[in-house]
């Protein structure tokens, strides 16, 4: 009764959405023109017309599409007195704290503007467009002075927001007991245990076989691999986003990765993508906005000085710049907690029929917000399909990375995961690292704030990707941080600062990422 | 019952929440707090659906104050609509503290008819919250259609198969007009198929006028 009432809420929301799309007006051609045909008869028009989209494929095409809006966001609710901010973020108390984050990064942003004399967007004169024009594939090889600039906020910044939520309603007034956390998260939101872990990721027992584990060198293809190869392709064969992402929970062999990633987020290369890409390169030849600039600096800073990204510079100062200029990205601004800033055209400030969203895609880059790209250019070459899965990305889980929410993909709930799954599994390590002044949050948070991009070697990173596809969540994120501190624990304890244990974890680049994970998880 | 009334509901007035302590014989000591909390609504006639926003209440139990149809003259009794519905699905976590709730008639296990007044009782046992309530409640009368579909009056309903055969010979007819015609002035600035598709208009009237 009341599930037949939301079921069909739901699917009118689909419906709605998936109305104006550009999959919509092709479905209605293909229906027109298959009129032509033979087989379609008349008096069985509406069945004879939908067995030919099943069987030229549109069908799977159609519910990729479906699949993808059930996956993405928060559908609205069905009561009529539910308010636009509480689908963004349910609780008062995370609201409040976004948006004064919020106003904390466009302050910094302003200033920075003023004192540096570089106004937030300016047209680029026709001289300077035809330099960048000839120069598009080769930014990196440009040097501007970029000295004065400094990011506007970075991971550490972020981590102190998060430390200072308190939940207004908490009786902390009571003496600690049971419920003591020794951790910096002192929000109680609701995180998965190990049992809970285990029902949820049972893909990744130790019974089931995985690449990553069963891809080893040292075991006999013919035992595992071969057989998952083949049953890879016959998923790409198929074409069906579900099955992917079901697939992805065991790993994605390196030659299908790119494929299934593309599949699985239903990011097809269109032509009218890559028209899109290029009016968005268009947009970055016409305006120089101060945002580029923050893009320059992060990227020399960051994926530049990696020994596995620096030859990916100038993809990243493509992707990174058309993806400022975006105003599709504003879409995830429906639920994400985060509100995109506005700008004002300069004399009319306040008024809100001369505002626009600064910069266009309302995402304002902070230090190391190029290495979500980055990986991504080990799997595509083309620059307008790097583009658009990255941008897939970032609107179903990097954005949750950085911004203050309840979800239980977000920050916060990760953080807490993580030193929950430490304070319960490691107790004697946590204790010991809290006497020292080592929190371990404050070691691990660059780590989940990056979803451990740049900190892993290449091929493990994309093994974690995997995951995080295929079970549609950035948990694993977390699980492997504790799984980290849990494998050099034995270390850990001798050490007697934060420094020294900052020592103890800063190379992670020969570390395997599923055992880690699958022996925290199931062999505890 | 206005327009309004259905769409927005109709905010009702609550009585002051009552916390239930226990101990605490004399009024000196306080006794401590039980967890729940019970709150009056003093009901307008007719309206059987409630929706409100939780502030932290794990469980809520309603009960309804009504006179049986067929009992006039009787006092009107209590009687237990819902119990113990989750609203939280952890009372020690934040999932579900602050969100938006409704409970229609299909949910209660008597019918909200003749109901005088509601009694919402709350309950939280967790002790890691400070105070838990609800907020905004509002009452919305027994749900009607209130968007009537357009349905147009059904029509001699037409025989999609004859008059596509007909519209086939009229469409082979319209054809040879036009090879005949061709051979006439041009037709000038109109697309020849709009004047096909005028003309077969004029032809499906003439079809299916009775």
């Amino acid at each position: 009764m009341n599930e037949d009432a939301e079921l069909s809420q739901t699917i009118a929301q689909l419906v709605r959405r998936l109305k104006g799309t550009h999959l919509h007006a092709q479905m209605e051609r293909e229906a027109r023109e298959c009129l032509h045909q033979p087989e379609i008869q008349l008096d069985s028009l509406k069945d004879d017309v939908r067995s030919f989209l099943r069987t030229s494929g549109w069908e799977r095409k159609l519910q990729n599409a479906v699949h993808r809006e059930l996956h993405v966001g928060r559908l609205a609710p069905s009561l009529p007195a539910v308010p636009a901010e509480h689908l963004k973020e349910p609780l008062a108390y995370m609201r409040k704290a976004q948006a004064s984050w919020e106003r904390r990064i466009v302050k910094s942003l302003n200033s920075m503007s003023t004192e540096l004399g570089v106004p937030l967007a300016r047209m680029r004169p026709a001289t300077e467009q035809q330099e960048l024009s000839n120069k598009w594939n080769e930014m990196g090889t440009d040097e501007p002075d970029l000295s004065r600039f400094r990011p506007v906020y970075a991971p550490k910044d972020f981590l102190e927001v998060v430390v200072a939520l308190r939940s207004p309603n908490l009786n902390s007034g009571e003496d600690a007991g049971a419920r003591s956390h020794w951790g910096l998260v002192q929000v109680p939101l609701g995180v998965k245990d190990i049992a809970q872990l285990r029902e949820t990721y049972a893909e990744l027992s130790l019974a089931t076989g995985q690449l990553g584990i069963d891809d080893n060198a040292h075991i006999h293809p013919d035992v595992f691999e071969n057989n998952y190869i083949d049953i890879g392709k016959k998923v790409l064969a198929k074409q069906d986003s579900a099955a992917a992402q079901q697939y992805s929970r065991r790993g994605c062999p390196t030659g299908l990765r790119a494929d299934l990633w593309a599949l699985i987020l239903n990011s097809v290369n269109q032509p009218q993508d890559v028209l899109h890409f290029e009016q968005l390169k268009a947009g970055v030849l016409q305006h120089d906005l101060l945002v580029d600039n923050l893009i320059y600096k992060d990227v020399k800073l960051t994926a530049s000085n990696d020994d596995y990204y620096f030859v990916f510079e100038d993809f990243l100062y493509q992707v990174l710049l058309c993806f400022s200029r975006d105003a599709a990205v504003l879409e995830h601004f429906k639920y994400n907690s985060a509100t995109p800033p506005k700008s004002y055209i300069q004399g009319k400030e306040g008024d809100d029929d001369y505002a626009v969203f600064y910069p266009p895609n309302g995402v304002i880059p902070f230090h190391g917000f190029s290495m979500y790209v980055a990986p991504l250019c080990l799997l595509y070459n083309e620059p307008s399909k790097l583009y658009s899965v990255f941008r897939e990305m970032y609107t179903r889980y990097f954005f949750r990375l950085h911004s203050v929410s309840s979800a239980c993909s977000g920050i916060v709930s990760l953080c807490l995961l993580f030193e929950r799954l430490l304070q319960t599994h490691l107790p004697q390590l946590f204790y010991h690292l809290r006497q020292i002044g080592a929190q371990p949050l404050r070691i691990a948070f660059k780590w989940l704030v990056r979803a451990f991009s740049g900190y892993l070697c290449t091929d493990q990173l994309l093994f974690l990707w995997d995951r995080i596809l295929g079970y549609d969540s950035l948990e694993p994120v977390a699980v492997l941080a504790a799984a980290i501190f849990a494998f050099r624990a034995d270390n850990l304890m001798e050490v007697t600062s934060l420094a020294s244990a900052e020592a103890v974890l800063a190379d992670l680049s020969t570390l395997k990422v599923m055992p880690l994970i699958q022996i925290f998880l199931f062999a505890v | 019952m206005s327009a309004d009334d259905v769409t927005k509901g109709v905010a009702c007035t609550l009585k002051p929440p009552v916390f239930l302590h226990f101990g605490g014989g004399d009024s000196k000591t306080q006794g401590c707090c039980s967890g729940v909390c019970v709150i009056d609504v003093a009901l307008p006639p007719g309206k059987t659906t409630i929706t409100f926003k939780n502030f932290y209440t794990a469980l809520v139990s309603v009960r309804l104050q009504r006179r049986s149809p067929g009992q006039e003259g009787a006092a009107a009794k209590w009687c237990t609509a819902l119990r113990d519905r989750p609203l939280m699905t952890n009372p020690h976590t934040e999932a579900g503290a602050q969100d938006y709730y409704s409970i229609d008639r299909k949910q209660m296990q008597v019918e909200p008819d003749g109901v005088s007044s509601i009694r919402l009782i709350l309950k939280q046992p967790s002790s890691a919250w400070l105070t838990f309530s609800v907020q905004d409640v509002r009452i919305f009368p027994r749900m009607q259609p209130v968007r009537k579909e357009l349905v147009f009056p059904p029509q001699d309903p037409l025989d999609v198969a004859s008059v596509s055969c007909r519209l086939q010979q009229m469409w082979a007819l319209s054809q040879v007009m036009q090879s005949s015609q061709s051979h006439a002035a041009s037709v000038g600035r109109f697309d020849v198929r709009t004047t096909h598709a005028r003309t077969s208009k004029y032809i499906f009237h003439l079809l299916t006028s009775p």
